[in-house]
C-alpha cells in the first residue's frame, strides 16, 4: 500500500480540458483522486506529500514512434535505456517501431518485445508489427496473430510500401481486425537517394534532394485507398505544407485519417544543418521554413493531431560520416517535452492543446490505458517546471546514441518527477 | 648547381598570410583575398616558366595529397605545386590503404593528422567531407573537390585564366554550360566570379540543374544559342557520361546536338570569345574537338598551367599562416 499526494500543481489534463490549479493523490498504482482548486481532503497513512510549487502534473506522455536497437542493434539502444531516456523526458509510455533485426513481423517477437518491457518495468512498451513480412512491402505480414499478441499497430516504418496493391490489402486486411496501419508518406522514386529538401540551401551545399511533393504524391495515394477500402490510416509523420492541403481534404470528404508530425520537425528547418551538420539530418529531412509554420499551425488547428519524438539512436560511428553516408535520425525521448512547450512559451499554442498531441490523442487512437487524469485510471503522470530554462547537452543525454539535434539548445521546462503505475521511475 | 629564379623577390613581395586556416570553399574568400592570391599565382606562373622552378617556401613541410576519388589532373597539380615549392609530397591513394577496409573517413584524418602533416588536400565523392575532416585535424586542409559542393582552387584558376585572357573579370559576361546540377566547378565558379563583378549565366537542359536555380542571381537559359549570345566567356563543365543514357538526357547525339558546344552555336558568343573546361573532356559529347583545339579560343591547356600556379599561391598563403602561428 503505498501513496503518493501531489499538491500546488497546475493539472493540465487534456481529455476533460481542465487546465488549473489542483491536487492529485495516487494510491495502489492507480489515481485515486483529483481535486480541482481543491484540497484532497484526508490522506492515507505513510502518504508521502509532494508540493509541487506550481510546477505542472499531467498524464505520462506517450510517445508512439520510437526505436530502440533491441532486438539487434543493442549498441545503438536498448529497451532497458531507452525506457531510461523516456523516463527522464517525461514520456511513460512508448510504442516501438518493428524494423528491429529480426522484424517484429510475427507473434513471437511481438511476444518478446513484451515480455522484455515486463522484465526492466520502467516504462510501458508497446510493440507495433510490420505490415510486410521483413518490412519489405511485398507479402503481408501475420496482421491477426500479431494484434493477438498485443501488437498496436502495424507500419513498414520508415519503408513506404511501394506496391499499391500491397497496401490495398494491408488496408482492407487489417481494417477486419480493427489494427490500425501506419505509413510514411514518401514517393521512393523521388525521395531514392536524398538526403535533403529539394531547394535553394540543398541546391547550394551540393547535397541530393527530395522535391516536398514527394510527402504529397504518396499520401494522395493513400488517401484514394483509404476511401476505397474504408480503412483507417495513421499518417506517419507529415511534414510539408503540400501535404497538409491534401490532409485537410480528405478529412474534409470524412476519411478516418489521423496524422502525425514529429517534434524535430516542429522545431527545425533546412537551415539548421548548417556546415553538414549530421545530427539534422532526418528522415523526412527537414524542411524549409514555411513548411514548418505550416506544420506548426495544423498542430494548433488540430490536423495534426499527434506529436511524436520519432526518436531514433545513431551512434557516432555512424553519424560522423560525411552528409550523404550518415545515418538519418535523431534521439528524442528526453528533449519531446521540453522541445513541445516552445511553442507554450512562444505563445504559438495553447499549453493543454500541445499536451493533447502527446497524452489523450495518442492513447485513444491505438486504445491505450494512458493519456488522461482520472480517477482510477493508472498513475503515468509527469511533474515538470514549464518554467526551468535547460540546456541540452548531447553528451550527457540518457540514451545510449548522443545525436540529437538539440545539442547546445536552451529550452525551458524541466521535468521534476514522472510515475509509471504509481512507480517513480525518475526524479530529478 | 641551383640557381634562383630571376623576379624571385618580386613575387615573394606578393605572399600574404592567408587569414584563415583551411581552403573550403569559394563563399569563404572575399575580394581582398582573391585579388591577393590571384597576384600571387599570376607571379608564380612566370617563375614556372624559367628552367629552374625549384623554390624553398615550403621547405620542411609536408604536403598529403589525399584524393578519394581518383584524379590525374588535380593531384598533379598540387603534387607538382608542393614539389616546386620545396615541401615533401606524399599521395596517399585510399584504394590501397586500410580506408577500404572499413575505417571510418575521420579515423583516416585522425591518423593522417597524426603523421604531422602541414597540408592536407582532400577530394572526396561527398559534399561537405571536406568541412567534416577540416574540424578534425590540426593541419591546413584544402578542398579539392567535394562531392557536388565546391572546387574552389579550380573557380581561383579560371579566375587567373580570365584576367590574364581580358586583363580584368569584372563585367565580363560568362556561361557556364551544362551540368550544373553535379558540378562542384559550377558552384564554386558562381560564387567567386558573381563577388568579382562578373555576370554569369547557366545554361543546360532544366534535368541538369539545381532546384531553385532561380534564386542564384543568374540568367538561367535552356536554349544554349541563346545563353552564350554575346558572352566573353563559355566555360564548359564535364558530363559524367553515366548520367546519360535516358537518366538525365536521352543520348550523347542529342546532348551534343542542343548543348555540345561547336563553331556554329560559338558564333553567338562575342568575337573575341574564349572557350574554358575543367577536364578531362568529353570530345564529341559537350566539345567538339575542332573548338577545344583551336588555340586561339581556347583557354583550356592555359587553366592548366595556371592550375599549378594557382595552387602554389593557395598553399604558400596558407603556409603563411602557419608560419604566424608558430
Amino acid at each position: 500500500m503505498s501513496a503518493t499526494a501531489f499538491t500546488n500543481v497546475r493539472l493540465v489534463d487534456p481529455a476533460t480540458g481542465y487546465d488549473g490549479p489542483g491536487a492529485l493523490l495516487v494510491e495502489d498504482g492507480v489515481i485515486a483522486n483529483v481535486a480541482r482548486r481543491a484540497v484532497l481532503g484526508k490522506l492515507p497513512k505513510g502518504c508521502e506529500t509532494i508540493d509541487g510549487r506550481g510546477a505542472m502534473l499531467a498524464p505520462g506522455l506517450v510517445d508512439i514512434r520510437v526505436k530502440t536497437g533491441e532486438p539487434g542493434a543493442e549498441t545503438k539502444e536498448t529497451l532497458k535505456s531507452a525506457g531510461l531516456a523516456a523516463a527522464k523526458g517525461g514520456v511513460t509510455s512508448i510504442v516501438v517501431q518493428p524494423d528491429t533485426d529480426p522484424v517484429i513481423d510475427e507473434a513471437s517477437v511481438v511476444d518478446f518485445i513484451l515480455r522484455r518491457a515486463r522484465d526492466i518495468q520502467l516504462v510501458h512498451v508497446y510493440p507495433a508489427g510490420a505490415a510486410t513480412k521483413g518490412a519489405l512491402g511485398q507479402r503481408m505480414a501475420e496482421i491477426g496473430l500479431m494484434a493477438e499478441a498485443g501488437c498496436r499497430y502495424v507500419t513498414d516504418a520508415d519503408r513506404p510500401i511501394v506496391d499499391s496493391k500491397v497496401m490495398r490489402r494491408v488496408l482492407a486486411y487489417a481494417a477486419s481486425f480493427g489494427v490500425l496501419v501506419a505509413h510514411r508518406p514518401a514517393d521512393p522514386w523521388l525521395s531514392a537517394g536524398a538526403c535533403a529538401s529539394e531547394g535553394e540551401f540543398a541546391g547550394r551545399m551540393g547535397l541530393p534532394a527530395v522535391p516536398a511533393i514527394a510527402e504529397k504524391i504518396m499520401l494522395e495515394r493513400d488517401l484514394a485507398l483509404v476511401e476505397l477500402t474504408g480503412a483507417r490510416l495513421l499518417v506517419d509523420q507529415v511534414t510539408t505544407a503540400a501535404a497538409l492541403e491534401s490532409l485537410r481534404r480528405g478529412r474534409d470528404r470524412g476519411l478516418k485519417v489521423t496524422a502525425t508530425t514529429s517534434i524535430n520537425h516542429l522545431s527545425f528547418n533546412e537551415l539548421d544543418i548548417g556546415d553538414y551538420r549530421t545530427f539534422c539530418k532526418l528522415d523526412p529531412p527537414l524542411r524549409s521554413e514555411d513548411d514548418r509554420q505550416a506544420v506548426i499551425e495544423a498542430v494548433a488547428t488540430g490536423l495534426i493531431e499527434i506529436v511524436v519524438s520519432a526518436h531514433a539512436p545513431a551512434p557516432a560511428e555512424d553519424k560522423r560520416l560525411p552528409y550523404d553516408e550518415a545515418a538519418p535520425g535523431a534521439v528524442g525521448l528526453e528533449t519531446l517535452l521540453p522541445a513541445l512547450l516552445t511553442l507554450h512559451h512562444e505563445g504559438r499554442i495553447p499549453l493543454i492543446d500541445l499536451i493533447r498531441t502527446v497524452t489523450c490523442a495518442p492513447a485513444d487512437l491505438l486504445g491505450l490505458p494512458a493519456g488522461r487524469l482520472a480517477k482510477g485510471a493508472p498513475a503515468d503522470l509527469v511533474l515538470c517546471d514549464l518554467n526551468a530554462p535547460i540546456l541540452i547537452d548531447a553528451d550527457h543525454l540518457t540514451s545510449k546514441s548522443k545525436n540529437s539535434p538539440f545539442d547546445g539548445r536552451r529550452l525551458q521546462g524541466k521535468v521534476l518527477m514522472t510515475l509509471v503505475d504509481g512507480r517513480t521511475v525518475y526524479r530529478a | 648547381m641551383t640557381t634562383t629564379p630571376s623576379g624571385l623577390n618580386e613575387v615573394l613581395q606578393r605572399t600574404f598570410s592567408f587569414p584563415k586556416r583551411h581552403f573550403l570553399s569559394a563563399t569563404d574568400l572575399n575580394e581582398v583575398e582573391v585579388a591577393n592570391l590571384l597576384d600571387l599565382a599570376d607571379g608564380f606562373v612566370s617563375l614556372n616558366r624559367q628552367t629552374s622552378k625549384k623554390l624553398d617556401l615550403l621547405k620542411g613541410r609536408t604536403l598529403m595529397n589525399l584524393f578519394f576519388e581518383n584524379s590525374t589532373r588535380t593531384q598533379s597539380s598540387f603534387e607538382l605545386a608542393g614539389k616546386r615549392l620545396g615541401a615533401d609530397v606524399v599521395n596517399m591513394s585510399p584504394r590501397s590503404s586500410s580506408i577500404s577496409k572499413g575505417e571510418t573517413l575521420i579515423d583516416t584524418a585522425v591518423t593522417l593528422n597524426a603523421m604531422q602533416p602541414d597540408l592536407l588536400v582532400v577530394r572526396h565523392g561527398s559534399s561537405g567531407a571536406a568541412s567534416l575532416l577540416a574540424q578534425k585535424v590540426s593541419c591546413s586542409l584544402i578542398n579539392a573537390g567535394d562531392g557536388q559542393h565546391e572546387h574552389p582552387t579550380q573557380a581561383l584558376l579560371d579566375a587567373l585564366s580570365m584576367r590574364r585572357a581580358f586583363g580584368r573579370i569584372a563585367g565580363l559576361k560568362v556561361a557556364i554550360c551544362g551540368d550544373v546540377l553535379h558540378s562542384r566547378v559550377a558552384r564554386s565558379n558562381v560564387a567567386l566570379l558573381q563577388m568579382l563583378g562578373a555576370e554569369v549565366r547557366l545554361v543546360g537542359p532544366p534535368t541538369l540543374m539545381p532546384a531553385a536555380v532561380d534564386r542564384w542571381n543568374a540568367a538561367v537559359h535552356h536554349d544554349m544559342r541563346k545563353g552564350i549570345l554575346g558572352c566573353d566567356v563559355v566555360m564548359m563543365l564535364r558530363l559524367q557520361l553515366e548520367r546519360m543514357d535516358g537518366v538525365m538526357a536521352p543520348s550523347h547525339r542529342e546532348y551534343f546536338r542542343f548543348f555540345g558546344l561547336d563553331r556554329e552555336k560559338l558564333a553567338f558568343a562575342a568575337d573575341h570569345v574564349r572557350v574554358m573546361h575543367p577536364g578531362p573532356m568529353n570530345r564529341g559529347v559537350e566539345i567538339d574537338s575542332d573548338v577545344a583545339d583551336d588555340l586561339s579560343v581556347s583557354l583550356i591547356q592555359d587553366q592548366v598551367e595556371m592550375g599549378v600556379a594557382t595552387r602554389m599561391a593557395v598553399l604558400t598563403s596558407l603556409a603563411a599562416r602557419l608560419d604566424n602561428g608558430r
